[in-house]
């Protein structure tokens, strides 16, 4: 199939990102980095989980002392939204509407890089304290855990921004479609470990 | 063009709106998904700043963080969409993904100590 072949609402397949041989296995390949992220996670959560406020006799600094709950409501609030605002844009990819998808998209970078900004205050605040990477085990787990995750939502947003500027000419076709679709896919996923990192992290630093 | 492709054929005006107004009614009920999951979020977080026991709150908010996720994977990845392809190969590698994760939290949980 010629990939930049023109189409109109009326020709444009129901499942667009799925419709060619590269679009298909482009979708299954990309789950399967997803898999391998689950275990990339994993290893980090487990790591934490195992050293929390593990740390040189004496430490100051606890879970219970450190985080603050509005924070990381508000944090969870952006991320949260943002992953239904690019269900939005794949909505509107499926339905051949390509500014409405750029549109959502754009919101979805807008959320995210309010995410990061966030985060990027919380870590600056915590060093102030003298909460830094080296200053114990728990900490440097907090940080690898914490901040893999924040170097996936950069990552993120530098690819769906680069997205929609390479195509924002070229409008919706059966090349470009799989590679919005899969980055929504990165996005949500971001989304999932957040779910996990805001609940075992967060939450249950808080209780103790 | 491959076998593999799906052939471009016109639809019809009618089988155009109907396409359309499914859209619509999935995309309605992505939102009520996405309601749910902003529930769950408030549920877990009023949980952890009433105060209650540890022993009552870390498996009960675990819980909800796990259907959050269902709800992610299944509703907003797509993987409740019986059309997509190789959906078993898809859900094979997750799942052996999820089984090494609990390894690493067994052997974590219990190798390391401080």
């Amino acid at each position: 199939m010629d990939f930049n072949t023109k189409f109109t609402p009326h020709t444009w397949p129901d499942h667009p990102e799925q419709a060619t041989m590269e679009g298909k296995n482009k979708v299954v390949g990309f789950w399967i980095f997803l898999a391998c992220e689950v275990v990339l996670f994993a290893s980090l959560f487990a790591t934490y989980l195992a050293l929390k406020n593990k740390g040189p006799a004496g430490m100051e600094f606890t879970t219970q002392g450190l985080y603050e709950l509005p924070l990381a409501f508000a944090m969870t609030m952006l991320l949260l939204t943002s992953s239904l605002t690019s269900v939005y844009a794949i909505h509107h990819m499926r339905n051949f509407n390509f500014k409405g998808m750029q549109t959502w998209f754009g919101i979805t970078l807008l959320l995210g890089a309010g995410f990061l900004a966030l985060e990027v205050y919380e870590f600056y605040h915590y060093t102030h304290l003298g909460f830094t990477f080296t200053q114990s085990a728990f900490a440097t787990a907090f940080y690898s855990l914490v901040g893999t995750h924040g170097f996936h939502v950069s990552l993120g947003l530098v690819w769906i921004s680069t997205l929609m500027i390479r195509n924002a000419k070229r409008g919706l076709n059966l090349y470009n479609a799989p590679k919005f679709f899969v980055a929504a896919l990165y996005w949500h996923f971001i989304d999932v470990v957040w779910v996990f990192i805001f609940t075992v992290v967060y939450l249950m630093g808080v209780i103790g | 063009m491959s076998s593999h492709d799906t052939p471009i054929v016109a639809k019809t005006q009618a089988q155009y709106e109907y396409d359309r107004h499914h859209n619509a009614v999935h995309m309605r009920k992505q939102v009520i998904n996405f309601a749910i999951m902003i529930f769950l979020t408030f549920i877990a977080f009023g949980m952890a700043a009433a105060g209650f026991s540890k022993y009552l709150i870390f498996p009960f908010i675990l819980l909800l963080a796990g259907v959050q996720v269902v709800l992610q994977l299944y509703a907003f990845m797509h993987l409740e969409d019986k059309k997509t392809h190789f959906g078993g190969v898809i859900g094979f590698f997750m799942w052996m993904g999820i089984v090494i994760a609990f390894t690493f939290f067994l052997a974590f949980l219990t190798v390391v100590w401080w």
